[in-house]
């Protein structure tokens, strides 16, 4: 699904390799530099609830788009991941639930929640690699389902039904993380991270023999690689976004519980996935974007409309169906697309280029 | 079953005793010992009959969903909707006309007429393309799922099974002996349940003597073999796919009807029910009817003792089961590989 360039470095007409910020797309740096100074106008409500929720659940989607569009691995156990990552930190760190938590310091709990949370997705990966194709979907929908229902009955650990509230990130720096434009940029910075190492990792031998292990496992496995391998360490990277997803998602609510994980949020991820798109790590981004924003707002849209504003899930769902029907690679394969309509010759009806 | 016990010798004593153990402790008196260690027998009995019956329904809500997976690879995530739908359709026909049992054809018509228009509309657009037809069926149970909250409210529905059904039947088991008298006790079961679990029965036998012994039943194995095969050889695939979608989502509707009896119908019970029946056919085998049949067991079996032996993680017990068939027997217990 997902296509990578080609490695040769652009050059400039004549013929002089170009200065590293020429490299870098035009749309790169309009998208950069309004996001950030965004806070300069955007209200807090908006910087925090839009845009930081943006960011994580582009971050989360963003991780099962990296298996689903370069290791053809349709997940829904990341958001188990991420709800697992933000529980670890609760536990390990603080919380208002002060006999479950151990209030270890930060630089400790965190590290230890990413582990275990990469740990929780290698295991998980390993038993979903024994399947293939839409058996994948339904046995980590049932992980996910497995998991939701663990945290909720589970009184010594996880605290059962209610989870943990209290969870702060902590003032590192002298500053408070929970304001709107510290959020913001702290959201917006390991957004940024998860982006650019996954655009990092699908350039990388690694992420090529992943593309290649998704296009032809048998062939790959005939040249030498090791398949199953490549797949679970496609897991373990994944589950790495996810879980850093997971913790900022938790600080930005300050809790957790076993709801956050359940089975509607894990359908969520992949629907954000693919209303965005599985080509690109930009689609999911783009799909949190628009999923947020009905979200936040569609309860004003649908009461203008004279429908109560319980119906977000029908808007959503209704949405989603018609990206799967006309558009099945989601906003950006629309994007793309229009794109080649528009370099299209009218009058030949096909693309430009020597032919 | 020779073939079994030749060439798993171990597996086919440790089977034996299982089931030596097993009826043994359904027949007997329980000496006191016993009885100290796991508790009543009569607790016992009752979570046995309440596993295997909520094994027939979940046979029929799976069989659905395993035959339509099998003959069209199409992971059909909105079954659960299904099944709620049916569960509702059941419930409005029966309390406004007052005959239970016409809840049952109701239902299936109903539901198999949505399964219908799914498959002409939808899915037939986009033969062969699995992962689509999954998402796209997990957006239809999404729009049904708030349809339904939104024509039918949060409200709880049961569905009352007529007098000569409801009450409690006598049955030859012996829980106990009264200490009193003498006398022996035997335990009491819903008549409704009993009833529902040989329907289940009976529909899941005439399932396999249609599949095995019918042309159609021939087609669809066909067809579950090689799909592009059985067209190729003239037989009229798009009239199969209908009719088995149309089957499938029509079992899920009567499911609902039962699973309002047995339980009640309620909103999150489409994506209960969708994930049990997923869980069915991953231990079970993909596309087999008979694995169905024996996942709907186990899981059922594996639901009632756990939540009355270990209260707490009786729902995880059920994927540990799912776990372990996976990492032991990836293609399920009776599909094959």
């Amino acid at each position: 699904m997902a296509i990578t360039e080609s490695n040769t470095l652009p050059r400039t007409n004549n013929g002089q390799r170009k200065v590293w910020f020429e490299r870098i797309p035009a749309s790169y740096w309009v998208v950069g530099i309004a996001l950030l100074i965004m806070p300069a106008f955007a209200s807090d409500f908006t910087l925090y609830q839009v845009f930081g929720w943006t960011f994580i659940l582009g971050m989360i989607s963003l991780s099962l788009m990296f298996l689903g569009g370069y290791g053809g691995m349709v997940s829904l156990v990341q958001m188990s991941i991420a709800g697992l990552a933000g529980y670890m930190v609760a536990i390990f760190g603080d919380s208002a639930i002060t006999d479950i938590s151990m209030g270890w310091p930060w630089y400790i709990a965190i590290p230890l929640a990413l582990i275990v949370a990469m740990l929780f997705g290698t295991i998980v990966g390993s038993l979903a690699v024994r399947t293939e194709g839409i058996y994948t979907i339904m046995i980590t929908l049932a992980v996910a389902a497995a998991f939701f229902y663990f945290a909720r009955q589970n009184y010594i650990i996880f605290n059962g039904f209610s989870g943990f509230n209290g969870v702060l990130p902590p003032e590192l720096f002298g500053v408070d993380w929970r304001q709107s434009k510290p959020f913001y940029y702290l959201t917006l910075f390991w957004a940024a991270v998860a982006y650019f190492s996954v655009l990092y990792v699908s350039r990388a031998p690694f992420g090529l023999a992943l593309q290649g292990v998704r296009d032809n496992p048998r062939r790959m496995a005939a040249l030498g690689y090791s398949v199953n391998a490549h797949r679970i360490a496609a897991y373990a990277f994944a589950a790495l976004i996810a879980g850093t997803g997971g913790i900022l998602l938790t600080w930005q609510s300050a809790q957790i519980s076993p709801g956050t994980a359940g089975i509607g949020p894990a359908i969520d991820i992949l629907v954000i996935a693919v209303i965005g798109g599985m080509r690109r790590p930009a689609g999911p981004f783009i799909g949190a974007f628009i999923y947020v924003l009905l979200k936040t707002f569609a309860i004003d849209v649908l009461l203008s409309v004279g429908l109560s504003g319980e119906r977000f899930q029908l808007l959503i769902g209704l949405g989603f169906l018609a990206i799967v029907f006309f558009s099945p690679d989601g906003l950006l394969g629309l994007w793309d697309r229009w794109q080649e309509f528009r370099k299209r010759d009218p009058l030949l009806d096909r693309g430009e280029g020597p032919l | 079953m020779r073939n079994f016990a030749s060439r798993h010798p171990g597996w086919s004593i440790v089977i034996l005793l299982v089931v030596a153990a097993l009826i043994w402790s359904i027949f007997a008196i329980w000496p006191k010992g016993l009885v100290d260690v796991i508790g009543r027998k009569k607790v016992f009995l009752n979570a046995l009959f309440n596993g295997i019956t909520l094994g027939g329904l979940y046979f029929l809500v799976a069989s659905g969903f395993t035959l339509i997976f099998g003959l069209m690879r199409n992971v059909n995530l909105a079954h659960g909707s299904l099944y709620l739908l049916g569960g509702y359709i059941g419930y409005f026909v029966a309390s406004s006309t007052g005959y239970w049992l016409l809840a049952f054809p109701v239902a299936f018509v109903l539901v198999a007429a949505v399964g219908i228009l799914m498959q002409i509309f939808i899915f037939r657009r986009m033969e062969g393309q699995d992962l689509r037809q999954t998402l796209v069926t997990i957006g239809i149970s999404i729009v049904m799922a708030d349809l339904m909250l939104w024509g039918f409210g949060g409200d709880f529905y049961n569905i009352t099974p007529p007098s000569w059904l409801s009450g409690p039947m006598e049955t030859l088991l012996v829980t106990g002996v009264k200490r009193s008298s003498g006398d022996l006790i035997y335990l009491k079961y819903p008549v409704v349940r009993v009833v529902i679990f040989l329907a289940s029965v009976v529909i899941g036998i005439a399932m396999w003597l249609i599949l095995n012994r019918t042309q159609i039943g021939m087609m669809i194995r066909a067809g579950v073999d090689d799909r592009d095969m059985l067209s190729a050889t003239g037989a009229r695939i798009q009239l199969v796919f209908v009719g088995v979608f149309a089957f499938g989502a029509g079992l899920a509707g009567i499911a609902g009807v039962v699973g309002g009896t047995f339980q009640s119908v309620a909103p999150g019970e489409d994506i209960r029910f969708l994930l049990a029946s997923l869980v069915v056919v991953i231990v079970g085998g993909m596309g087999s009817i008979t694995g169905a049949a024996l996942g709907a067991l186990l899981i059922g079996l594996a639901e009632q003792f756990g939540s009355v032996y270990f209260p707490t993680y009786a729902v995880v017990l059920t994927f540990l089961i799912m776990v372990l068939v996976l990492a032991f027997r990836p293609q399920g217990l009776m599909g094959r590989s």
